[in-house]
């Protein structure tokens, strides 16, 4: 593979040779491929390709019955999703998973749990150190905030928001646990165009100023080949395509999948 | 004026005064991270004197323009201070102004420091950098997005004001020198008019005036330094620069920035400004937006609600002019003020209001009362940037809901016998336009009287009485005096009505472009289970017209009253497909109605509204907020209204 950008580092997460089914159906198979540290990674296919297992897979929610998955050099056998979280893995849902009675501030700061030190007894008194604690959490989430732009709804339940703020929601409880890769189940799925303008620019924005890698899921072709360094295409569970967004744009295999035919 | 107070004739000398006599008051305050951040008068002087040398260190010279552009920060008002310490002139201009806009008065000011809030508004500037050869530097507040630009001539305020720090180690004395070489004479800043018509014209307001206009208002509301004001409105306008500038910094009052635009009714609520300002229309969009909810609401809080309304109508006004009202009226209004008036200014944040004003547009006088009604002391103020914001002022127990009040203290003003236009002589008369001697001259009469374009009446006991722009005001061709926004505001009392547009000069009779407010009229056809698809679906239905008919013979109702007046009713109208916006040029950036432009664009509909036809296609094209074109069409019914028969007021 060669060089996208020169800010793109090492393979941050390597995927090789994964197959995983549910007992008849192949959800995923023989499929390899890496991210590299800094990049935005899409993952692109139609319906029912194998996109969402394929993250389900490397946050450990799913365990591949072949293959391996290696992050930061370390290959792991079975991982559980906290654990996952744990090492700086993040990610998003494609059906907004929020506490929907909880208000947009909390909810970005459950996504700090991981990082809380203090224990239950001082957390209850809410005294010393699980005070000053918060103080610091609540700083960092104020910072997720206002990155987001939506100090509008900060106290707002998070229920009665429109879905596109709902989605950036997500996405501020995701970064707040400050992940290395951030994995994000079509950010864009059910927007209107402004809406995804920008989430565009929220993506774009995280990976450049946080630095944190992204691998997301998209349905919408156009959206992603203009903020992707490199696209994966699958299709039927299999890999059909590998490269820069130019370069799957004109692969065969992708015009047919995608139209149907020779076109 | 005493002697000693003579010494603070310019902003930067006040500044160090308020820094020295009460460093650690607060000055400042900035919604960021949820929390609001303060600034004392001392941090204010210190940053802007860091930020005045940095600009030094860049090159900055007396008498070079220095522009801003950026939303109500305060960093972005410690630019006043900074420039006006070393002798350069703060032009601050719209924010969402497109970039043709800035372009013009960035061209037209020669600003060679631009000073912006953010990345967007940086974005802005550099795209029409190539055609400012003035500018040398941008300077930007928010670092966010901003690492990868690599332009030398870009730079962040926090780096400017480093530099300042170390000129200022080098130079010592320096600033104190430059901030004591300023007079009062000498030009304080250029205001850019919103342009209601043709290109903007840059007010020259010098220290006397500015310093002068804020002092005397200051006292005629005898603010002190304990009041709060939100700073909300666009750092452009004079209103808000007299407010949130010269008021505060001569008062020493605190001036609160909102964390957004679109938390400002949040923030407005948790500070509790007690001294406000706001254009007719918030006002107006508060008191739709209520009625909306209380429709929401149960049947108890809403007989509750319409029932202390009541009460607060009838005797409201009298208890907050400490008039005499009946015992009976005062318990029940004080129990209506612990059941709904005082949950309901909470709500607002207007709880801890000594003095609130409106400008810039007539108000409905009934939405006027409502307000008065609750206790809030809503007041009129009448002026333009020519004059440093007013000229006229009502005083706290003399407020009428149709006349802007007596002259402001030091204001002097006539009409002119055959045009009835206001002139007015005030000590915030402005200089002059800059580089327009022409403009200047036809402003400014040999003998020093202002003319402000506006039609008036003088009451007898002498208020002013505005009744419309003087060019605007025409005549029927029998002869009826016909004043266009006097109905407009009449019509947009109403809450289903958000803009109107009345022809008739030169006609036989009235005719009117009405907008339907999408929020209360979508509201209504939701609960009545008329469906609709969009903006111009729903101002098409038959219902709608049916409803927007019934306010039009409402107001003709109320004009037929008026024997001046009563020949100027609404004989047919429609009903517009899309709003008017500022973006499409329809509208100023105050949301005036652009007529010349709406004439051109609509043509055909105005003919079609002197015609008998009953349907009317137009199509039209349309350029959108960013830039891409499109076209309009249409197809709109146009609709008759009754007229009725003037009588007169049993006066």
């Amino acid at each position: 593979m060669e060089e996208q950008n020169r800010q793109i580092g090492d393979v941050l997460l390597a995927v090789e040779d994964i197959s995983l089914s549910f007992g008849a159906v192949r959800a995923i198979s023989d499929v390899s491929f890496d991210i590299r540290k800094g990049e935005i990674r899409a993952i692109i296919g139609p319906n029912g390709a194998g996109k969402t297992s394929m993250l389900n897979c490397i946050n450990g929610f799913y365990h591949p019955q072949q293959g391996t998955i290696s992050y930061k050099g370390n290959t792991r056998s079975q991982m559980k999703p906290y654990e996952a979280a744990a090492q700086g893995i993040g990610r998003t849902f494609q059906n907004v998973a929020l506490f929907k009675g909880m208000s947009t501030l909390d909810n970005i700061m459950t996504g700090r749990n991981l990082k809380m030190k203090s224990s239950l007894l001082s957390s209850v008194i809410w005294w010393g150190s699980a005070q000053k604690e918060e103080l610091e959490h609540r700083r960092y989430v104020e910072d997720i905030i206002d990155f987001l732009e939506i100090e509008a709804i900060r106290k707002t339940p998070v229920g009665r928001l429109p879905y596109g703020l709902q989605k950036r929601v997500e996405l501020g409880r995701a970064l707040a646990a400050e992940p290395e890769l951030l994995l994000l189940d079509e950010p864009m799925a059910g927007m209107n165009l402004e809406e995804k303008e920008d989430m565009c620019r929220f993506i774009l924005d995280v990976n450049d100023e946080f630095g944190t890698t992204i691998c997301l899921i998209e349905h919408d072709m156009g959206v992603v080949m203009d903020i992707s360094d490199r696209v994966m295409v699958l299709d039927y569970g299999g890999k059909i395509a590998d490269g820069t967004p130019e370069e799957v744009r004109a692969d065969q295999n992708v015009i047919d999948a995608y139209l149907g035919g020779g076109h | 004026m005493t002697n000693k107070e003579k010494g603070f004739d310019t902003f930067p000398k006040l500044l160090r005064r308020n820094a020295e006599q009460r460093p650690d008051l607060p000055a400042f305050r900035e919604k960021e991270f949820g929390i609001w951040q303060t600034y004392s008068w001392k941090d204010v002087y210190d940053n802007s004197r860091a930020l005045a040398l940095g600009m030094v260190d860049l090159g900055l010279k007396r008498g070079d323009a220095v522009a801003i552009i950026g939303s109500n920060r305060p960093h972005l008002y410690w630019v006043f201070s900074a420039t006006q310490a070393v002798g350069a002139l703060p032009v601050p201009l719209y924010q969402d102004g497109v970039a043709d806009e800035i372009k013009y008065v960035l061209n037209h000011a020669e600003a060679k420091i631009v000073i912006v809030e953010d990345q967007e508004q940086v974005d802005k500037v550099l795209s029409i950098l190539d055609e400012c050869p003035a500018i040398e530097h941008v300077i930007y507040k928010e670092t966010r997005g901003m690492r990868h630009y690599k332009q030398t001539n870009l730079m962040s305020y926090t780096d400017v004001q480093a530099r300042g720090r170390a000129y200022d180690a080098k130079h010592s004395g320096f600033f104190e020198e430059q901030a004591a070489k300023a007079k009062g004479s000498d030009i304080a800043t250029i205001m850019y008019t919103s342009g209601t018509t043709g290109r903007p014209k840059g007010v020259l307001l010098s220290f006397d005036n500015l310093v002068n206009s804020g002092k005397l208002s200051v006292e005629f509301e005898k603010l002190t330094e304990k009041d709060k004001v939100l700073s909300y409105l666009p750092m452009a306008w004079v209103g808000d620069h007299l407010f949130s500038y010269a008021q505060a910094t001569q008062a020493g009052f605190s001036v609160n920035c909102p964390e957004n635009a679109e938390t400002v009714l949040t923030d407005l609520k948790e500070l509790g400004p007690t001294y406000y300002f706001a254009p007719p229309a918030i006002f107006e969009t508060m008191l739709t937006q209520m009625t909306i909810r209380m429709e929401d609401a149960s049947a108890l809080k809403q007989k509750m609600f319409h029932y202390f309304i009541g009460v607060a109508k009838r005797c409201g006004v009298e208890i907050l002019e400490k008039k005499s009202v009946s015992l009976k009226d005062r318990l029940l209004y004080a129990l209506g003020n612990a059941l709904v008036y005082g949950p309901l200014k909470n709500t607002l944040g207007f709880s801890q209001i000594r003095v609130a004003y409106t400008a810039g547009a007539p108000m409905g006088p009934e939405v006027f009362k409502f307000y008065r009604s609750l206790g809030l002391n809503l007041k009129q103020l009448y002026g333009q940037t020519e004059s440093c914001a007013y000229v006229c002022m009502q005083s706290d127990n003399d407020v009428r809901p149709d006349t802007v009040g007596p002259p402001a203290p030091g204001c002097e003003i006539k009409l002119d016998e055959k045009s009835g236009e206001v002139l007015f002589k005030s000590p915030g008369s402005f200089v002059g336009y800059f580089k327009n001697e022409e403009a200047t001259k036809e402003t400014i009469t040999a003998d020093g009287w202002v003319h402000t374009g506006d039609a008036g009446i003088m009451t007898d006991d002498g208020q002013l009485k505005i009744i419309d722009r003087a060019k605007d005001v025409g005549k029927l061709n029998d002869g009826t005096l016909f004043a266009p926004q006097y109905i407009e505001n009449k019509l947009k009392f109403f809450p289903f009505i958000s803009e109107a547009v009345c022809h008739g000069g030169g006609k036989d009779t009235v005719a009117a472009f009405i907008n339907i407010d999408l929020e209360a009229v979508g509201n209504w056809a939701e609960r009545g289970g008329i469906s609709y698809t969009s903006y111009g679906d729903l101002a098409n239905r038959d219902e709608v017209y049916a409803q927007i008919k019934e306010c039009i013979e409402q107001v003709n109702r109320d004009l037929s009253i008026d024997s001046e007046l009563a020949g100027a009713q609404i004989s047919r109208f429609l009903i517009l497909p899309k709003a008017l916006d500022a973006d499409d040029g329809e509208l100023t950036r105050t949301r005036k109605v652009r007529r010349r432009i709406i004439a051109e664009r609509y043509g055909k509909l105005i003919e079609a509204l002197y015609s008998d036809v009953t349907d009317v296609h137009i199509e039209s094209d349309m350029t959108f907020e960013d830039g891409r074109k499109g076209s309009l069409k249409a197809d709109i019914k146009v609709r008759n209204s009754e007229a009725y028969p003037a009588m007169r007021a049993a006066s």
